[in-house]
């Protein structure tokens, strides 16, 4: 579906349902040079178990009009702003590496919005490589290629993305090529990892989230490259009750334990506030 | 691992969708012979039949053993995934009815198979869609061709058999200024010699039946997408882009950005038409994708020797291989085909039809049949055979002529050989004067 927030149209996944008054919401937020697409077999199986899901692609990425946010709290405040124009009061936030941090600020910003938070393959601070920034700005099909090793860790994933016969190198490489020849005015490529490169709240955003008692949930590749796990220590030290899943994969877990993934989700937004 | 690229092309080759069989640690892959997969649950049931979660449920739409199969040449194409089918002829077949309906175009290369020239020519013509057959390297033919319905543009990346070499950085130019995909057959060229898509092809398929599996001894295709066409900018595809009644209304373009090609092809065309490929062909076309590369440098290395020879040779009127600088794609191909232009060429044998006859009849270590890509060399004379529906304008534009002969070269000692083809060739000259002598009586 189409929401319209300050007269542009943004694009929201919704799982191949139709909006279902009354039930839970889950916002799904995309990682930097990614999409909606990212959590297709999550949202799916979300929004046909009793969840309206919004699958969202960021300002300036693919189907979503606007400028690509500049940093997390910006992004962050476009979801609220979502939350708005969709007439979602709460909504339990799930992302993945920068959308995670987007996550986390959004639920910060406004906790009485956030139901659930769920932080999948992230890690906080999120600096990226001097070398990554410039490659991302200069020569972005390298940069891809960098990145896209980074985040696979295996050569044979179980049944993915696409069903069976899904190689996961070749789609993160394919959706990373779309999703940058989406906007041809902005990169959205290092715009993003600047975001997550500056962005410096991440204490105080755990600390609030932790002080409005918002079920929390870290989702960790055990072979993740790109976020591993120990660099989610600080945060994961400010939140004694949040509950963390290691799945066996690297920082494509969506696509390289799509089950594993999905079971922690869920299980999440069983918890009661 | 090579840097930041994936893994080289042996290492996938070997280990691209496999790995030790978690419950047996079995090494091979396992042949799954099984039709059916048993759910963990009514949900779990329910869910994998909705596309929510990812796993087999019948070995109509998916296999464990062909998931690895599909996995891996998608990996050694550079797509973002595969479909293994009955038959090369299914995977072009399936390509087309996930994209065309009544009514579509296609614009195709002149120089194709002739089981592909005979589908696209008269069968599908019968269900409304029609093809424009244009020469492959004409590229103002190709442009010119494209009408308002025109929905793909097809060649063979070498083509059958004339070896007339697609320029796929140009024509697939042509393609999406057009706002459509082009599809090669790479049949000829496994990815050990050329990758297409990474030349602009958004549709690679292939007679796995071919190089892949390499000894001559399963039939299969395979259908892999390139991810990177956006169908919803296009325009003309609304059976990616909107809602289908027939898997619950689901836009396969929301579902996924790059996927929406395989997803309708697998939930549809394997569904509907079913020409899905057996687990133990899957298995036997891996076991030769194994040695893919360490075989595609013996069949180049013994196809430089073979052309060198018949060039050389008097009886030989024309060797059709880009290797020589007389080949039109000769150019071409040194860039685009630096490892080889594969294996599988024709040439003219100077003399009559059955002096042609006499050469083939003549060979002991070349076996007289209808195939290419295997281990063993290979010989068949195409206008009788393989491209007998074509009538003769349609040979001539193909490059072919009643005497010309194509050999699928080997992996046999290159000396046997040329050995072989020496004495075939004297007994080709020899039916020349048995020919006069009679004829003079």
């Amino acid at each position: 579906m189409y929401i319209t927030v300050k007269d542009e149209r943004h694009y929201a996944y919704t799982g191949g349902k139709d909006w279902v008054d009354g039930q839970p919401t889950v916002v799904m937020i995309h990682g930097v040079l990614n999409d909606h697409s990212v959590w297709i077999l999550q949202s799916r199986y979300l929004a046909h178990h009793g969840h309206n899901v919004m699958a969202i692609d960021l300002p300036g990425h693919c189907k979503s009009q606007g400028t690509p946010p500049a940093s997390v709290e910006d992004a962050a405040a476009h979801v609220l702003a979502l939350l708005d124009a969709a007439g979602v009061d709460a909504a339990a936030l799930v992302g993945h590496s920068f959308g995670a941090l987007i996550a986390l600020q959004a639920a910060a910003t406004a906790p009485l919005r956030c139901t659930h938070l769920a932080m999948v393959g992230t890690a906080y601070p999120m600096a990226v490589s001097p070398v990554l920034l410039d490659t991302s700005l200069h020569a972005p099909h390298k940069a891809i290629e960098m990145v896209n090793n980074f985040s696979h860790s295996t050569l044979a994933p179980p049944p993915s993305s696409l069903g069976p016969g899904t190689w996961l190198y070749g789609v993160g490489r394919a959706l990373m090529r779309r999703v940058l020849a989406s906007n041809p005015t902005h990169n959205v490529f290092n715009i993003g990892f600047h975001a997550c490169n500056n962005y410096a709240s991440g204490e105080a955003a755990m600390d609030a989230v932790q002080a409005a008692h918002i079920p929390t949930l870290f989702v960790l590749g055990t072979r993740d490259q790109m976020t591993p796990p120990k660099a989610m220590a600080t945060l994961s030290s400010r939140a004694p009750h949040a509950r963390t899943v290691l799945v066996a994969s690297g920082h494509a877990m969506m696509s390289e334990a799509p089950e594993d993934t999905l079971q922690a989700l869920h299980a999440l937004l069983q918890t009661k506030q | 691992m090579a840097g930041y690229s994936d893994p080289g092309f042996d290492t996938l080759s070997l280990h691209a969708g496999a790995a030790p069989d978690p419950t047996t640690g079995a090494r091979g892959v396992p042949i799954h012979m099984s039709t059916s997969f048993v759910f963990e649950s009514s949900d779990h049931a329910a869910a994998l039949f909705n596309l929510e979660r990812a796993g087999h449920v019948y070995s109509r739409i998916s296999n464990p053993t062909n998931a690895v199969l599909e996995t891996r040449v998608a990996a050694l194409e550079g797509g973002i995934g595969a479909i293994a089918t009955a038959s090369g002829q299914a995977a072009l077949h399936l390509a087309i009815a996930t994209l065309m309906d009544a009514g579509s175009h296609i614009v195709a290369s002149s120089a194709l198979y002739g089981g592909s020239h005979n589908l696209l020519h008269y069968t599908l013509k019968r269900f409304g869609i029609e093809t424009t057959f244009v020469h492959p390297n004409d590229l103002d033919a190709w442009r010119a061709a494209i009408r308002p319905n025109t929905k793909l543009l097809f060649g063979e990346t070498v083509g059958n058999p004339g070896m007339d070499v697609l320029d796929i950085a140009a024509v697939s130019d042509i393609a999406h200024q057009a706002r459509v995909p082009l599809m090669v057959d790479a049949t000829l060229t496994p990815p050990w010699l050329l990758k297409p898509m990474d030349h602009g092809a958004d549709i690679v398929m292939h007679s796995a039946t071919k190089f892949l599996s390499g000894h001559g001894t399963v039939v299969g295709g395979v259908l892999v997408d390139s991810g990177l066409f956006d169908w919803e900018a296009s325009g003309k595809f609304e059976s990616l882009t909107q809602a289908y009644e027939g898997f619950h209304n689901m836009v396969f373009s929301d579902e996924s950005t790059v996927g929406a090609f395989l997803l309708r092809a697998r939930r549809e065309g394997l569904r509907d038409f079913g020409a899905c490929m057996s687990p133990h062909s899957a298995w036997l076309i891996l076991q030769g994708i194994e040695t893919l590369g360490l075989r595609m440098e013996r069949h180049m290395r013994n196809t430089q020797a073979v052309v060198n020879y018949l060039d050389a040779h008097p009886m030989v009127e024309r060797v059709g291989h880009p290797l020589l600088a007389s080949h039109p794609s000769h150019a071409l191909s040194q860039t685009l085909l630096p490892r080889g232009a594969g294996s599988v060429f024709s040439f003219d044998i100077k003399g009559s039809k059955a002096q042609g006859q006499a050469f083939v009849q003549a060979l002991k270590v070349f076996s007289h049949l209808a195939n290419v890509g295997d281990a063993k060399s290979l010989v068949i004379q195409p206008a009788t055979t393989t491209h007998f529906r074509m009538d003769a304008a349609a040979l001539a534009t193909a490059g072919i002529k009643p005497g010309t002969v194509r050999l699928s070269v080997g992996l046999e000692d290159e000396a046997d050989l040329i050995e072989d083809l020496k004495r075939a060739l004297k007994a080709a000259e020899r039916a020349a004067d048995h020919s006069h002598v009679k004829t003079g009586a």
